[in-house]
């Protein structure tokens, strides 16, 4: 009776060895696109990982991922995570799972949001996880001060922050390194998403949206460069599909750009 | 504030004892009237919607999903209402709190002065007065307010802001659903919502989502515009459907609203927008500044349409 006590006491992190947030700042630079790939690439290294989306109100992951609605169960410890493989690798928690109708619309202002997000972090079983990625909406509001202050009786290793290379994101992104900063939160580094468009006809290179600017942002603020991933289609739709676009695609400089990035934050967080 | 809970409280006692006690619930003319009774004390509830002085219509660009081009679209819908008609005044509120995109778009810096009346007076370029929260503090000072204290910087940024006289004011909205918005659509009349896309399935739910609030707080969704529908390699001319072909015109269908136009991924939108020089200006006989002057035509005959 007392040891159920103590372990429950000791919360649902206590066996995640690292926890991870990715921030951006700006919306749509590809936040739960790199959560989601950087998660695979973590399995495929033999990883558990574990995603927490706490973007209430647009939540990606469970589309990206292809759970589907599964009915999320209670167990002593609190809520049971959505598992996406039958091998239990990857466990996921959103509140996609607990909408009624997914096409549902969460209009809800800040406290509401606060209380879903204490519960989401302290109330979901995850059990052994190596990594718990965050995948966070844009801003800096209160789902960012939410999960912050939910997080501090656990340690939180750090922040992977996202970009595209263009002018109005890195501006945003420099507005989130200082959130960072003045929150004592690490920042384990910058990826610039979106960089470069290689034509599948010529293979002419275009910058669509700029090339360097996360590179750049790194260097200006002192963070270090995870690396660039490319705008590339069948990324794109893979996540349409849900399929595992790593699996998929080995091949593809996208595969190298993720693979790179997902091993450089491993050493990191090893470290 | 506990006493007024108790009086609301006590007004819907008063409204369950007018309903006589053998009244027939499956009589649905009495249900509907007693439906219609509590519609008129809830309304009574909520804020009043108060109009912006000097505004004759309020027209918001929002989506749910971030990075569609909600900001790149207001800009320009704005520049393409004055272009399409001179004699329209124009004026563009930025939002975005969190992360005000409008000061980089319309190359536009510094702290707004005070008029006489204490109000702010908006900083102007390429004709079009602009607010925004990035004129308010320093480029990289983070907000990291809570919902609550927003709602009360949105007020200012509505409100204590010398506007003049204008025929449109075009809301570039922060992404999501939630405070912003909230406090956006409650306090203010909106002539009708411009919704932003682009055809990705992942994009599309959340614009879904942002119709759907739009729906419940009874703002008319004018249409969508499906943004970076088709790349086209500048150097072979191949077209690339980057981020899916149509979604957006199938999701217009589904919700029964109107497509207001297609932008495609041109790097002289990005180009242009990076530079403080956005493309209807600076690029009037493009492709690109022709689609959003299409899409300014398109909103201003909804507009009409709605108020007939």
């Amino acid at each position: 009776m007392q040891q159920n006590k103590r372990k429950l006491n000791k919360g649902n992190l206590h066996q995640v060895k690292h926890v991870v947030l990715v921030l951006s700042g700006k919306g749509g630079v590809g936040k739960s696109t790199i959560t989601t790939e950087l998660a695979l690439a973590l399995i495929h290294a033999g990883k558990k990982v574990g995603i927490l989306d706490v973007d209430l109100c647009g939540p990606s992951i469970p589309r990206m991922l292809r759970v589907g609605k599964p009915e999320v169960h209670q167990c002593d410890a609190g809520w049971v995570p959505v598992y996406a493989d039958p091998q239990q690798q990857l466990a996921i928690m959103s509140i996609g799972f607990l909408l009624e109708d997914s096409d549902e619309a969460v209009i809800w202002r800040g406290p509401k949001k606060t209380a879903l997000i204490g519960q989401f972090v302290s109330d979901v079983a995850w059990g052994e996880l190596d990594v718990l990625l965050v995948d966070t909406p844009p801003g800096t509001s209160d789902e960012h001060l939410a999960v912050l202050e939910n997080l501090r009786k656990h340690r939180v290793d750090g922040a992977v922050l996202v970009t595209t290379p263009q002018a109005v994101s890195t501006g945003d992104v420099r507005r989130e390194i200082t959130f960072c900063k003045k929150t004592a939160v690490k920042i384990l580094g910058i990826v610039e998403n979106m960089s470069g468009f290689v034509c599948p006809h010529c293979s002419e290179c275009s910058n669509i949206f700029s090339k360097g600017g996360g590179e750049e942002l790194a260097k200006l603020t002192g963070s270090v460069f995870l690396g660039s991933v490319p705008l590339d289609p069948l990324l794109a739709a893979s996540l349409e599909e849900g399929q595992d676009f790593l699996q998929a695609f080995p091949d593809s400089s996208t595969y190298t750009a993720i693979s790179q990035i997902a091993n450089t934050l491993l050493s990191s967080l090893d470290a | 504030q506990s006493l007024a809970l108790a009086c609301r409280s006590r007004f819907s006692r008063t409204l369950l004892r007018k309903v006589p006690e053998t009244a027939d619930f499956n009589d649905s003319a009495g249900e509907r009237a007693l439906q219609e009774r509590q519609r008129q004390h809830m309304a009574r509830g909520l804020p009043k919607q108060k109009p912006i002085a000097g505004v004759k219509e309020v027209i918001v660009v929002a989506s749910g999903k971030g990075g569609v081009g909600k900001s790149t679209t207001a800009v320009n819908l704005a520049l393409g209402l004055m272009a399409n008609d001179q004699s329209k005044s124009v004026g563009l509120l930025d939002a975005d709190v969190y992360g005000p995109s409008v000061p980089k778009l319309m190359n536009l810096k510094g702290n707004p002065e005070l008029t006489d009346k204490n109000l702010m007076r908006p900083l102007v370029n390429f004709g079009i007065p602009c607010m925004s929260m990035g004129f308010l503090v320093e480029e990289v000072a983070p907000i990291v307010w809570r919902g609550l204290m927003v709602m009360s910087a949105i007020e200012k940024l509505v409100r204590q802001v010398d506007w003049g006289n204008l025929d449109y004011l075009v809301i570039d909205m922060p992404p999501g659903t939630g405070d912003v918005q909230l406090s956006i659509t409650q306090n203010i009349p909106i002539a009708g919502a411009v919704i932003v896309s682009t055809p990705q399935d992942i994009a599309l739910l959340d614009a879904r989502r942002g119709a759907e609030m739009f729906r419940k707080v009874n703002v008319p969704v004018l249409g969508l515009v499906q943004n970076m529908s088709v790349f086209q390699c500048p150097k072979c001319n191949h077209q690339t459907h980057i981020f899916g072909l149509d979604g957006a015109k199938e999701l217009a269908q589904t919700l029964g609203v109107e497509m207001l136009g297609d932008i495609p991924l041109h790097l002289n939108i990005r180009e242009t927008s990076d530079k403080g020089q956005p493309v209807v200006v600076s690029s009037p006989d493009s492709p690109e500044a022709e689609a959003y002057r299409r899409v300014a035509a398109a909103v201003v005959r909804r507009l009409a349409e709605h108020l007939r």
